[in-house]
């Protein structure tokens, strides 16, 4: 075998690179994919947003100022304030970390726990694996609001309930994805091997198994990312979602913003913006990610 | 025969193919009645054209495959019949070298934690500095350097990869190593590398080899038995020189007439048997002996009754009618 096979494609070099060649990297990304790099520009931008926000943010977001409500943008409130007078430019910049935050855990949750399942169905096979994507079959029937819905009904609202539901959708799809790639990975000689040295299932599972099925499930997360900022939007907007007063954009477009939609449009402009622009920024970036990761596509 | 260190009789492995929804399903006789034993010590050459079955015996005896039927006796106890706890600590006394050296190390594990590993999940080494100098010491053992357990797969030739597989093998001390191909994947120069290192810890570990390949010439020199496969079933069973100089069963002589004579004069003089046709499909094997539909010598008892594998000389042993025993 040639040492340009595919083979040692998949054996991507996990050895720790210097902040050279990660920046070489990075430049290179851009170069090769500008709208990945102004997706990811977004969310640098947002993150920054973020993480800043206690230092940033002109007013308290929770603070009421009853002289100044639904007061257009002007040189104290940039983007104007709300119907309670909260400052609508420090209630976005801290809407970005509720925006983050449900994103991250349910990505990350529903990635982490289908992709468990997904290699685990793979790895048992038969019986096992026919009844379990048989029950993801069950989850896939329902358009993923329905089901994010369905949960924050059941076990209530607020931030941790909102990332359970967003992550709920997610898990088969993500199981289902990566349970193809395992059921590959499943056939290779180092899975025997670890059978044959008699280790047990979850070390087969977790250790042999699920680092090499990353790839798939890396590019779904950052995919879902925008997905999960806007199904909080959409839950917190059909109030079911994050509760007030916790800043998030999806509820600032609720209430007074569509009471007001036509006295004092900033209300609804700037939160929609913020949420267009975040969904838009993932969406880029995970499309880049998973062009440039997608071996067919590398030789561009 | 003294001491069996692995008897396996009448192995057979049938895998059901299509059809779980109504369609009836098709059976693979991949391996159909396979028995041989294979002594302490020794090494038994098992030879065959892709397909035959080969791989398939080997996998059975690791357990990696459950058989339809058959018994494997190792070391006095019966696999077939033990749970997969009680598995675990056979599992310790019979590993595997595979063929293909890029696929058989996982990719994300550095060679350090993937010799380290079975000593830990076995608990035979107990502590991370013990576990450490005894990986030091199987990569030594086969011709590695201790500062190759920090490396990558990627980061070796298929020489050292395959060296490496050794290596894990080697870990717990088992007494079977079954030898899928280990050295077909490898340039020739490194095959004989790797069988000389083969024969050499063969001799200090005093380990028992069933090795499995296709290659006549590779087979010939680390063997001291060899049995031949086709379509499933164990043609002839011999001593290497018998089995090499005077093969008895038609499929045997077919397949070493085969081998290239790295001399053309003799090569030009010498009797070629060619076999006509193609393997038929495990899927659908010949009644009678596997083998009558292209053997050049058949007879109408060979399409009629299969050939059950016979003593013809003490430790020669053939599955064809047209054989007879001496003495």
């Amino acid at each position: 075998m040639p040492p340009s096979s595919p083979l040692n494609e998949t054996a991507a070099p996990p050895d720790r690179k210097s902040a050279g060649t990660v920046f070489a990297t990075l430049v290179d990304f851009a170069r090769r994919r500008p709208l990945g790099a102004v997706g990811g520009a977004i969310i640098v931008v947002m993150v920054m947003l973020a993480a800043s926000a206690n230092l940033i943010a002109p007013y308290d977001p929770l603070a009421t100022d009853y002289a100044a409500m639904l007061a257009a943008p002007s040189e104290a409130h940039w983007l104007g304030t709300d119907a309670f007078g909260r400052d609508m430019l420090s209630r976005m910049i801290h809407g970005s970390r509720t925006a983050l935050m449900v994103g991250l855990g349910a990505s990350l949750l529903g990635a982490s726990l289908g992709s468990l399942i997904g290699v685990a169905s793979a790895y048992f096979g038969g019986r096992v694996d026919l009844l379990v994507q048989r029950v993801m079959d069950v989850f896939f029937a329902f358009p993923v609001i329905i089901l994010a819905l369905a949960v924050v009904s059941i076990i209530g609202t607020g931030v941790g309930n909102v990332v359970l539901a967003i992550a709920t959708p997610m898990v088969p799809r993500c199981a289902r994805v990566v349970r193809a790639s395992a059921l590959s990975v499943r056939e290779m000689p180092y899975v025997d091997a670890a059978r044959a040295a008699g280790f047990g299932h979850p070390r087969i599972i977790l250790r042999h198994m699920l680092p090499n099925v990353m790839a798939p499930v890396l590019i779904m997360a950052t995919a879902f990312l925008g997905e999960a900022i806007l199904l909080e939007a959409s839950l917190s907007f059909l109030g079911l979602g994050v509760t007030e007063p916790t800043a998030a954009w999806g509820l600032m477009l609720r209430g007074a913003a569509v009471e007001f939609a036509e006295t004092a449009p900033w209300m609804a402009i700037f939160p929609g913006l913020a949420i267009s622009l975040a969904v838009f920024g993932f969406n880029l970036l995970g499309d880049s990610l998973r062009d440039a990761l997608d071996p067919r596509l590398r030789t561009q | 025969m003294t001491q069996a260190l692995l008897e396996v009789s009448n192995l057979v492995k049938h895998f059901a193919v299509g059809g779980w929804r109504g369609g009836k399903a098709a059976t693979v006789r991949a391996v159909d009645g396979v028995s041989f034993q294979i002594t302490r010590g020794e090494t038994l050459g098992l030879v065959g054209e892709s397909g035959c079955g080969k791989t398939t015996v080997g996998r059975c005896i690791l357990q990696l495959e459950r058989p339809t039927g058959g018994r494997i006796v190792f070391d006095g106890a019966d696999l077939t019949g033990l749970a997969q706890h009680d598995l675990r600590a056979v599992r310790r006394k019979m590993q595997v070298i595979f063929q293909d050296p890029y696929s058989s190390l996982n990719p994300r594990m550095t060679i350090g934690e993937i010799l380290s590993e079975p000593l830990k999940v076995h608990r035979l080494v107990p502590g991370r500095a013990e576990r450490e100098a005894r990986v030091r010491e199987l990569l030594l053992q086969v011709g590695l350097l201790a500062q190759h357990a920090r490396r990558y797969p990627h980061q070796l030739s298929g020489g050292q990869r395959q060296r490496v597989g050794i290596a894990r093998a080697l870990a717990m001390e088992p007494s079977l190593i079954v030898c899928d191909e280990p050295v077909s994947a490898l340039d020739v120069s490194i095959q004989a590398q790797i069988i000389n290192l083969l024969e050499d810890l063969q001799a200090r570990l005093g380990l028992t080899y069933l090795f499995i390949a296709h290659d006549l010439s590779v087979v010939r020199h680390i063997s001291d038995r060899v049995a031949v496969m086709y379509l499933g079933r164990i043609m002839e069973l011999a001593d290497r020189r018998a089995l090499y100089e005077e093969p008895l069963h038609p499929y045997t002589r077919a397949l070493l007439s085969a081998v290239p004579i790295p001399d053309p004069s003799l090569e030009a003089g010498r009797e070629r048997v060619v076999l006509r046709g193609e393997v038929p499909s495990p899927l659908n094997p010949p009644a009678g002996c596997v083998f009558h539909p292209r053997c050049p010598l058949a007879e109408a008892r060979c399409a009629a009754s299969v050939p059950g594998l016979r003593e013809i000389k003490p430790g020669h042993w053939a599955a064809c009618h047209l054989v007879d025993p001496i003495a």
